[in-house]
């Protein structure tokens, strides 16, 4: 790919990047189309290992990014496309950031502050429901619940959490 | 500030501390993350939250809705304004940073490595497990947080009303984030606005 080209592409993933409404997958349909349909710069597998790597690897969804530039063009490609499709996302986060923070008596903050909260914590719930309607059977249910309760009631380390379902995994219990 | 005195606690919560360093928020944020599987804000609220005492859960949840509302990852968006809050934009540079760095070397690592491991069954698996794991501490989450409902101007029952409304659109009938979000906000949003103002606070 030319230099142009990837000035192009860099353009289009610094649009994106204020697209990313309810995370960092929530661009993945419109990537797909620019890196595999439109510049074919990595194949349709690919594309889908480096969601699949990113989510199983700790740390945030966000660098399956990285991935799909390092499959692109190596590590110049996985740090520029990074780097773009995070920049304008990040400055707005602290625009706004700032400016709730210096107005935190405001009445449009205040509103947003109480009116948000229940709809924040009900979108945790709806992500943990729809990774568990996934997969069918009751098992990982079970694995599920205790893990929320777990987390929820106990001081127990997180990573005991995530070993015990990796093992129950892998001897094939779920 | 950065001494040891810390301010008074509030609301019975224990007292909050703050990040003696850019460089603490880099480590604490490097550590949190190589913990993080699927799901960095589980771990995100039991560090900064619990051990540090960075912030109050209410803290969290406000930034956590503005992360969700305006664009980028919402992890990465609360530790931009956490790190902001702090020591400015270095400070949103090291959160940031702390979240992305060492993951990034993991995860272009794991490339190279997946293709050869894909296919094993007991991988495979082992991924299964943490994927069901990693659901039921997002839940788990979900309702620590939601005991900080109870503070809320907008009252317990019309936060269940909303929370149920906004899990019903967007868990079970699926529908996109980017307008399921902005039509119950706006209706939550209505009606904390009539409830802020007026009476004591």
């Amino acid at each position: 790919m030319t230099r142009l080209a990837w000035a192009v592409l860099l353009c289009q993933i610094l649009l994106l990047s204020l697209l990313q409404i309810g995370g960092a997958l929530a661009i993945a349909p419109d990537l797909h189309r620019l890196v595999v349909e439109r510049l074919a710069l990595v194949t349709d597998a690919q594309f889908a290992a480096s969601v699949a790597i990113a989510q199983a690897s700790p740390g945030p969804n966000t660098l399956y990014v990285a991935v799909l530039g390092f499959q692109a063009s190596g590590l110049a490609g996985a740090v520029a496309m990074q780097a773009a499709v995070l920049l304008p996302s990040s400055m707005l986060a602290i625009l706004v950031g700032r400016w709730g923070n210096a107005r935190p008596e405001r009445r449009v903050v205040l509103a947003f502050k109480a009116g948000m909260a229940p709809i924040t914590i009900a979108l945790l719930a709806a992500t943990s429901w729809i990774i568990v309607a996934e997969t069918p059977g009751w098992r990982h249910v079970l694995l599920a619940a205790t893990a929320a309760v777990a987390v929820w009631r106990t001081r127990v380390h997180i990573l005991w959490l995530m070993a015990a379902g990796a093992i129950a995994g892998a001897f094939a219990w779920i | 500030m950065s001494t040891p005195r810390v301010p008074p606690a509030t609301a019975g919560a224990e007292a909050l501390r703050r990040p003696a360093s850019p460089r603490e928020l880099f480590v604490a944020f490097t550590l949190l993350a190589l913990q993080g599987f699927g799901g960095v804000i589980v771990v995100a609220q039991r560090v900064l939250c619990e051990d540090k005492r960075w912030l109050k859960s209410t803290e969290f949840v406000e930034m956590l809705s503005i992360g969700q509302v305006i664009p980028g990852p919402n992890v990465c968006n609360v530790a931009l304004m956490l790190g902001d809050r702090f020591f400015g934009w270095r400070g949103a540079v090291a959160a940031l940073g702390g979240l992305l760095t060492v993951p990034f070397g993991i995860v272009l690592a794991l490339v190279a490595i997946y293709a050869r491991w894909a296919a094993s069954p007991a991988i495979a698996g082992a991924l299964r497990g943490m994927g069901a794991v990693s659901a039921g501490l997002i839940a788990g989450t979900a309702l620590k947080l939601a005991q900080s409902l109870r503070f809320n101007p907008l009252g317990v029952p019309a936060c269940v009303v909303l929370g149920a409304a906004a899990f019903v659109l967007v868990g079970v009938l699926r529908l996109p984030l980017a307008w399921a979000l902005p039509a119950v906000g706006a209706v939550a949003c209505g009606l904390a606005w009539r409830r802020v103002d007026g009476g004591p606070r």
